[in-house]
């Protein structure tokens, strides 16, 4: 009975305890106090933003003007890459462990925004892509 | 005695599968690791030594996608790719036997005789592929090197 409160003990602390400080969190808290130093109006990640920088079409690359069209229209569905290779899909809910390798999010940003945009992501635009993809 | 014919029977039988289109898999770690994101990872065996260099000299530009590395990462795989280059000792092999030495093809599918073995596909064939670069949409063994499975 008591190892069976304290094992439930653990396993709650265990999940909750990602949510509040784990890997995910430390990336965004970076992105947070980058944003804050650029501009100290900073108030916070908007996810709504993060939603319209997947979504829209841009015009630096005409295989790839979204970030959706790799990672598919919606972020809960596996996406493509232009050599047909699956991508898991980007919804944190659908694959927990997105966001949590700071050097792997940091060099596909750089990759990606570069690709896409033409240029290199903002740590707002980080931020918010995260935000977004963690509230689905 | 028996173990040396044997033995001499597998090196035949390997030199054979090398010939024949088994290109074996990419044993180092990282460049299976960081060129199979966006497709699999080529064989080295695929490209002489010339093309690996220009390819892994521009991964910022890498056919209109950004698939750039660290400096360290850059050169660690560039020594694998090009010590197991199609040429690599010294004769090409594959697909890049008769290219002349003057052409640096970036892509394996515009070697002439990758060509040569790839004539046409219905438009069919080729949407479900997405791409000529997909190997594995026709060859499943492709990334363990098997590609006679047509
Ligand atoms: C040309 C195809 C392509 C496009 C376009 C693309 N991505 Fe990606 N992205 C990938 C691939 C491939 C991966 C690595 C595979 C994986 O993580 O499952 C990846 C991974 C990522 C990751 C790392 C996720 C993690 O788990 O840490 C981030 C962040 C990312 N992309 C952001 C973006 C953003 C932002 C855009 C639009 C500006 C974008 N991508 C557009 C192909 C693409
Ligand atoms: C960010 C995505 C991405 C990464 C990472 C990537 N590539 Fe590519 N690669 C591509 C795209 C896109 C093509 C062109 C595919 C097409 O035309 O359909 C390509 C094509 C190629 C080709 C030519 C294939 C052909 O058609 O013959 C070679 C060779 C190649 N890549 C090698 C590499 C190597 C080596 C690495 C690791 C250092 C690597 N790639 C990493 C996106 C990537």
């Amino acid at each position: 009975m008591k190892t069976g409160t304290v094992l439930a003990a653990l396993c709650v602390v265990g999940l909750t305890m990602p949510a509040m400080a784990g890997p995910r969190e430390d990336i965004l808290q970076g992105y947070a106090s980058a944003a804050k130093s650029a501009d100290a109006g900073f108030t916070g990640f908007d996810a709504a933003r993060g939603k319209t920088l997947y979504g829209q079409q841009n015009t630096a690359s005409a295989e790839s003007p979204s970030c959706a069209s790799c990672h598919s229209a919606s972020p809960l569905e596996p996406g493509k890459t232009r050599a047909g290779k699956i991508i898991d899909p980007m919804a944190v809910s659908a694959t927990p462990d997105r966001y949590t390798d700071a050097a792997k999010v940091e060099k596909w940003f750089g990759r990606n925004c570069n690709t896409v945009l033409g240029r290199d992501c903002t740590a707002v635009e980080k931020g918010d892509f995260i935000t977004y993809l963690s509230s689905l | 005695m028996r173990t040396l014919v044997s033995l001499a029977w597998l090196a035949a039988l390997s030199t054979l599968a090398l010939a024949d289109g088994s290109r074996g898999v990419v044993t180092d770690q990282l460049t299976k690791t960081e060129c199979s994101a966006c497709h699999m990872a080529f064989q080295p065996g695929f490209l002489p030594a010339r093309s690996w260099q220009a390819l892994m000299g521009n991964l910022k530009e890498h056919f209109g996608e950004d698939a750039s590395l660290s400096a360290e990462t850059t050169a660690a795989i560039t020594s694998y790719l090009v010590a197991n280059a199609a040429d690599s000792s010294g004769k090409p092999r594959g697909f890049a036997r008769g290219l002349p030495a003057d052409q640096t093809p970036l892509r394996i599918t515009d070697l002439p005789r990758f060509k040569g073995e790839h004539g046409r596909f219905s438009e069919a064939t080729m949407k479900k592929a997405g791409s000529m670069s997909n190997c594995a949409a026709c060859h499943q063994g492709a990334e363990k090197g098997i590609f006679e499975d047509d």
